[in-house]
């Protein structure tokens, strides 16, 4: 029996939603596929394992994983998905609660979350509050660090100084002199500096708000990889012939019909910041996964069936997994073949990308004449992403491609401008005639600033004139997508009796894998901004990234900071204690302040200024609320011990060397006005500040603001929402051309009218006598063909400065290596906030993202590349039960640069999170732990090992 | 997942339909762990819920759990008079890595077939001494102790053709004072150390043997038996010789061990003091 017999097994009859369905799964399928075949686009695919609770549905009213319930269970029951409970205008009451607590970023997880919730309330047994971290483990949301979704289910508003804090007291006041926190919470017209929920909210409540793969294409196509099963070896000979002549299979794809092109599959404004070393089929593998062949057919079972029919012969090679053997002499060199020149990189004779090295005064004397000086190494892991919504690409041609038939792309992408570019470059395609865009991404965390699937797809499209999806399994995430640089990071201090710093050093060694994509980048960003922050007079860095064959690394969140800045504020806690000062006190005695250089190894360039400055008032929030406490006293017992710690980071605003937006807004027949900027939404809220700055620009409501992005059609170009750019450079663009639009109408109504003296105003504009609609302004630009549009280009030139202050008190279990956090305070200065409620959510999940990081997540390898943590199971993300309530806490602060006086707010908040809980581990239990994560057994080791 | 190389889905009615098992035809119960890894290698399932066992059933000597009972229906196992037992069955359930959803679907049988180290279901068999029911391919019935079924990590006594029927627990487990104890990397992580104890009581109503099994810390079940609770010591240097800790993602073997260490002895104090 073929596969495509074995199709036709049994009819199964039920209903979803209350509409009835009958269909024929195949034996092996589960619910999700099929439900999703009849476009319950609402049930997602988040792990496939069971493990995210993305898939939720109601089976006879009992929730289920539907990616592992059979589908030929189905039968004779009544499904329910999110779309069941409730639609746009007519919202569960659950689901109006997620709207209102914004208990989502990029949503992708929210409609399993909200049947789940859905099912916890219909269940009497269930409703224990204390019981959600149970109930809620099963749904994990890489966005928002849970809080505002637990404010969602048990319907609450925790206010941002956190659940357990007492209100104000006079006392509290006196501690600090910057007034009250900015409110968060559901408020006011929209207008920047409120909080109006998201856009696209009730769809994706609903489940209705479509993603990359939630669309139904007639004759679409799916591909499957062949990943190669040696860590370095060369392809002698391929067979596709049986696989070719399995019946459904439409094209094999391997290095015969790769283009001869390289590239990386990290993109950038500029092509040139990245190493090209990657073609899309390589005869030379250099890692565990990397593609061997594709095979394009009418299922992704087909594919993969022929996938495992390709008889490949292989020549082994000798491999490094060490980055410190893969430096020395006679290593074997993962791209030995590769001119430097031609390639950018650094020496491949040495496996070595890309290197620093430079010394502003002399660390040598600096250490001379300090009085203490502590050193000390960092280790730090491999991390995935876990983007909810893998990376995935579906890509159509419009007519035939000899007729002038365009190239389509939808794809998971931060980056869709610069997909366009380099796939145009990599196939010589024109790019009038491809458009890349993307629906609502489902989170990216730098992870999507990557061309993984769009390149594939594209030869696929091309060769079958099909349109064909490629989508990555979680396991393909966790295995051959990039994870973050893991980094050995040495740092040594100097300073005088009395605290400030003499000397800085730093020392890093990071193993960007078998690829070079984002390794020049993250080694430089992330010595920057960490070792500008301080003054100290004597700076000296040494980095080096280097070539391995393990799976890649590439960008992730923090770009490199995050590690850096773990070694850093660990070593200055470090001399803190040796100084017997205050760690606060320590940071106020050496950060940068308006007027000081910017050091690293030489004065940063004059793009890089002090837009506005929070970093103080940080210090000062973060310390008053430690002393203030929260009441959350440790567990009983001797075996608890309890410290206290805190780590600061400094970020610019904008990344280097040039991020370009260039946006429009119009008035539309209707009095509507449409705003079209190329940055994505993946669930860092950009959508919903966009509108908010129009409609504040042109003295409006968000409701009449409608929205058109990331797409290479329908918008101007972007860089792509990488950076944290998606208000401070995108947004900035809306601004100009919203203000400049409103100019416009104002001399279109002069014109209009023959009057002067016109003013904008909600709903019209209002003149000295007489006043005029929208609607009757845009009909009469209609008639006169005058265009009432604006457009605005954003070059980023000049980039400011943000800063993040963490604090935690823990309690430390000696007995078995638990940290419980006690207290967790963020101090941000994030300009001018647009959102408050959003920016706190954007803080919370980044701290979330943090904790992760600093207490569980690790891509294991072993030891000769390949990944034994393949399954969500054996990679923890946080789940609710695991996260603390963090206190959140703005300065007040107002830029220069940024649109409203805004700063970015997205990755920064991620960043000083790893070293400010490093260090209250080491004040509880007096050793101090270097590596990451601080899992249980490795706490419990430096205790008891 | 899809398991796309399946061709057939049998239902089992009969102790028949089961000769169609195979290497590349196996028992499916609720599939909650078929369905979350790629199985290449398989054809076809024998869908075990066509039986249409009863989840629990209740004989004078104790308990019968099928093998398609599913955790949710086990979490709700209802009180019996005298059942000192009965917590421990909840708890185990909580020790699943799966959500209470997939408590719904997941079989207690499943989880003892998949023999997984951090499998609560073994767990709970073995520390009240269950006997197990398989049905042998060649027709035969055997009975195994709970204690003897889990081999290693992932495998089991059971052959391609047996089918685990279901798990008989003995009145004097039910109706002796458990403890439990689990630990893991995260609060609610998949298990790093699962430990429960069991003191019986003996036919005059004194306090009978102690056994402490210890699992997902150990590649395979380990059980300690005493005639009464034992002395710290004593315990301690019995789980320090046990010789199967194990390093995965879940926890390494020398914090393993420590925590079998510890949770131990606070089992053991725990049912001490419920015996004086």
């Amino acid at each position: 029996m073929t596969l495509e017999q074995a199709a036709a097994v049994a009819t199964v009859t039920f209903d979803v939603n209350g509409a009835r369905v009958e269909a024929t799964p195949t034996p092996g399928q589960c619910l999700r596929t099929l439900l999703r075949e009849h476009e319950h686009f609402e049930v997602k695919k988040g792990c496939d394992t069971g493990d995210c609770g993305a898939c939720t549905v109601q089976v006879d009213g009992t929730p289920v994983h539907s990616c592992i319930y059979p589908a030929f269970r189905a039968n004779g029951k009544h499904i329910t998905t999110a779309a069941g409970l409730g639609q746009p205008g007519s919202l569960a009451p659950v689901q109006q609660r997620f709207v209102d607590a914004a208990g989502f970023q990029c949503g992708f997880c929210t409609p399993g979350m909200v049947v789940t919730a859905a099912a916890i309330e219909a269940d009497a047994a269930l409703t224990d509050p204390s019981e959600l971290p149970r109930l809620l483990k099963g749904n994990l949301c890489r966005c928002t660090g849970y809080r505002s979704i637990t404010d969602a289910i048990v319907d609450q508003h925790t206010p941002p100084e956190g659940s357990c804090h007492v209100a104000p007291t006079r006392e509290h006041a006196e501690a600090s002199t910057l007034g009250p926190v900015r409110a968060t919470g559901r408020a006011g017209s929209g207008a920047v500096g409120t909080s109006p929920g998201a856009l696209n909210g009730q769809r994706v409540v609903s489940g209705l708000e479509p993603y990359t793969l939630d669309v139904a294409i007639p004759g679409l196509l799916h591909l499957a990889v062949l990943g190669s099963p040696h860590a370095h070896a060369r392809i002698r000979s391929l067979n596709a012939v049986k696989a070719a002549a399995l019946p459904g299979v439409h094209r094999v794809l391997t290095h015969a019909d790769s283009p001869s092109t390289l590239y990386s599959t990290a993109r950038h404004e500029s092509r040139f910041d990245d190493p090209d070393d990657t073609l899309v089929f390589d005869q030379t593998l250099r890692f565990r996964g990397q593609r061997v062949a594709a095979v394009v057919a009418d299922s992704v079972a087909i594919a993969e069936a022929a996938c495992r029919l390709i008889e490949v012969e292989y020549d082994l090679r000798g491999a490094v997994f060490d980055p410190r053997l893969a430096l020395e002499p006679g290593a074997p060199l993962v791209h030995g073949d590769k001119d430097p020149v031609v390639s950018r990189l650094a020496d491949p004779e040495r496996n070595l990308v890309a290197e620093l090295h430079g010394e502003y005064g002399s660390v040598e004397a600096g250490l001379a004449e300090a009085s203490t000086v502590v050193s000390g190494r960092w280790q730090t892991q491999r991390i995935s992403h876990t983007h909810l919504e893998t990376h995935a690409t579906i890509g159509w041609l419009d007519g035939n491609r000899l007729n002038g038939g365009r190239l389509n792309l939808r794809t998971s992408s931060q980056v869709p401008f610069l997909v366009q570019k380099e796939i145009c470059r990599l196939f010589d395609l024109d790019p009038a005639g491809v458009r890349v865009f993307t629906a609502r991404v489902g989170g990216g965390f730098g992870g999507k600033q990557e061309l993984l699937t769009e390149d594939l797809v594209t030869l696929a499209v091309l060769k079958t004139n099909r349109p064909v999806q490629y989508e990555f399994t979680r396991t393909d995430e966790l295995t051959i997508a990039p994870v973050r640089h893991p980094m050995t990071i040495d740092v040594t201090l100097g300073a005088t009796a009395d605290g400030r710093l003499t000397a800085l050093q730093l020392g890093v060694l990071a193993d960007t894998g078998a690829y070079g994509n984002h390794a020049p980048g993250v080694m430089f960003h992330g010595t920057s901004e960490s070792v500008a922050l301080y003054n100290a007079p004597n700076k000296k860095v040494d980095a080096q990234s280097v070539y391995t064959n393990n799976p890649p690394s590439g960008a992730f969140r923090g770009y490199g900071l995050g590690q850096i800045i773990f070694a850093v504020e660990c070593a200055l806690d470090e001399l803190a204690r040796e100084l017997q000062l205050n760690p606060f006190e320590l940071r106020r005695l050496n950060s940068v302040r308006p007027g000081n250089a910017l050091v690293v190894t030489h004065e940063e360039g004059p793009d890089l200024v002090f837009g506005s400055y929070g970093l103080d008032q940080c210090l000062d929030l973060a310390e008053a609320a430690l002393k203030r406490g929260n009441r959350v006293a440790a567990p009983a017992g001797a075996q608890w011990r309890v410290g206290t710690g805190m780590a600061s980071s400094m970020i610019a605003t904008t990344p280097p060397r040039g991020h370009r937006s260039q946006a429009s807004v119009q008035l539309l027949p209707g009095g509507r006005y449409l705003v079209r900027v190329g940055t994505t939404e993946f669930g860092n809220g950009t959508t919903t500040v966009h509108a908010q700055i129009a409609a504040t620009a042109l003295g409006t409501t968000l409701d009449r603001i409608d929205l058109v992005h990331s797409d290479t059609d329908a918008a101007g170009y972007d860089s792509g929402a990488f950076g944290s750019a998606g208000v401070v450079v995108a947004g900035k663009a809306v601004l100009a051309a919203a203000t400049a639009l409103a100019e416009t109408l104002v001399e279109a109504a002069a014109s209009c009218s023959g009057t002067g003296g016109w003013q904008l105003e909600k709903d019209g504009l209002r003149g000295a006598a007489t006043s005029l609609s929208l609607d009757e302004l845009a009909d009469w630009a209609a008639a006169n063909d005058v265009d009432l549009t604006a457009t605005r280009r954003e070059d980023g030139a000049l980039r400011s400065l943000a800063f993040n202050v963490h604090a935690f008190r823990v309690a430390v279990n000696t007995d078995t290596g638990e940290v419980r956090i006690l207290q967790s305070i963020q101090a941000a200065d994030a300009g001018f906030v647009m959102n408050p409620e959003q920016c706190r959510g954007q803080i919370e999940g980044g701290v979330a993202q943090a904790l992760g990081t600093a207490l569980f997540e690790e891509v294991v390898l072993d030891g000769a590349g390949a990944v034994t943590t393949r399954v969500l199971r054996n990679y923890h993300v946080p789940q609710l039960a695991d996260l603390p309530v963090t206190e959140v806490y703005f300065a007040q602060s107002h830029d220069v640069l940024g649109p409203y006086g805004a700063k970015s707010m997205s990755e920064s908040t991620y960043n000083p999170v790893a070293p400010a809980l490093a260090n209250a581990v080491r004040d509880a239990i007096g050793i101090r732990p270097t590596e990451l994560p601080m899992s249980r057994d490795r706490i419990w080791r430096l205790l008891h090992g | 997942m899809d398991l796309s190389t399946l061709t057939r889905i049998i239902p089992a009615r009969q102790r028949s339909d089961l000769d169609a098992l195979g290497p590349t035809v196996v028992p499916l119960a609720g599939g909650s762990e078929l369905f979350a890894d790629p199985r290449a290698h398989l054809t076809g399932l024998v869908d075990l819920q066509a039986f249409g066992w009863p989840a629990l059933t209740f004989p004078s000597d104790g308990l019968v759990i099928a093998a398609t009972c599913t955790l949710a229906e086990l979490s709700r196992l209802p009180r019996q008079a005298g059942w000192a037992a009965h917590p421990l069955f909840y708890q185990c359930c909580t020790a699943l890595f799966g959500s209470f959803k997939v408590w719904n679907v997941a079989t207690v049988g499943g989880n003892l077939a998949t023999s997984l180290p951090a499998g609560p279901m073994i767990t709970l068999a073995v520390a009240l001494d269950a006997e197990l029911l398989v049905w042998r391919g060649d027709g035969s019935d055997e009975i195994v102790p709970a204690g003897e079924f889990v081999t290693g990590n992932m495998t089991n006594v059971l052959g391609p053709t047996d089918v685990l029927r279901s798990v008989r627990v003995p009145l004097t487990s039910l109706q002796a004072t458990t403890a439990y104890r689990k630990i893991a990397l995260s609060p609610l992580g998949r298990s790093g150390a699962v430990l429960a104890g069991r003191l019986d009581r003996a036919a005059d109503g004194a306090d009978g043997r102690f056994v402490l099994t210890v699992t997902a810390a150990t590649l395979r079940p380990v059980q300690l038996r005493y005639p009464r609770v034992p002395a710290a010591n004593e315990l301690a240097r019995d789980i320090a010789a046990i010789d199967c800790w194990f390093t995965d993602a879940h926890g390494a073997a020398d914090w393993r061990r420590a925590m079998g260490l510890l949770l131990g002895e606070e089992i053991r104090a725990e049912l001490a003091l419920v015996g004086s």
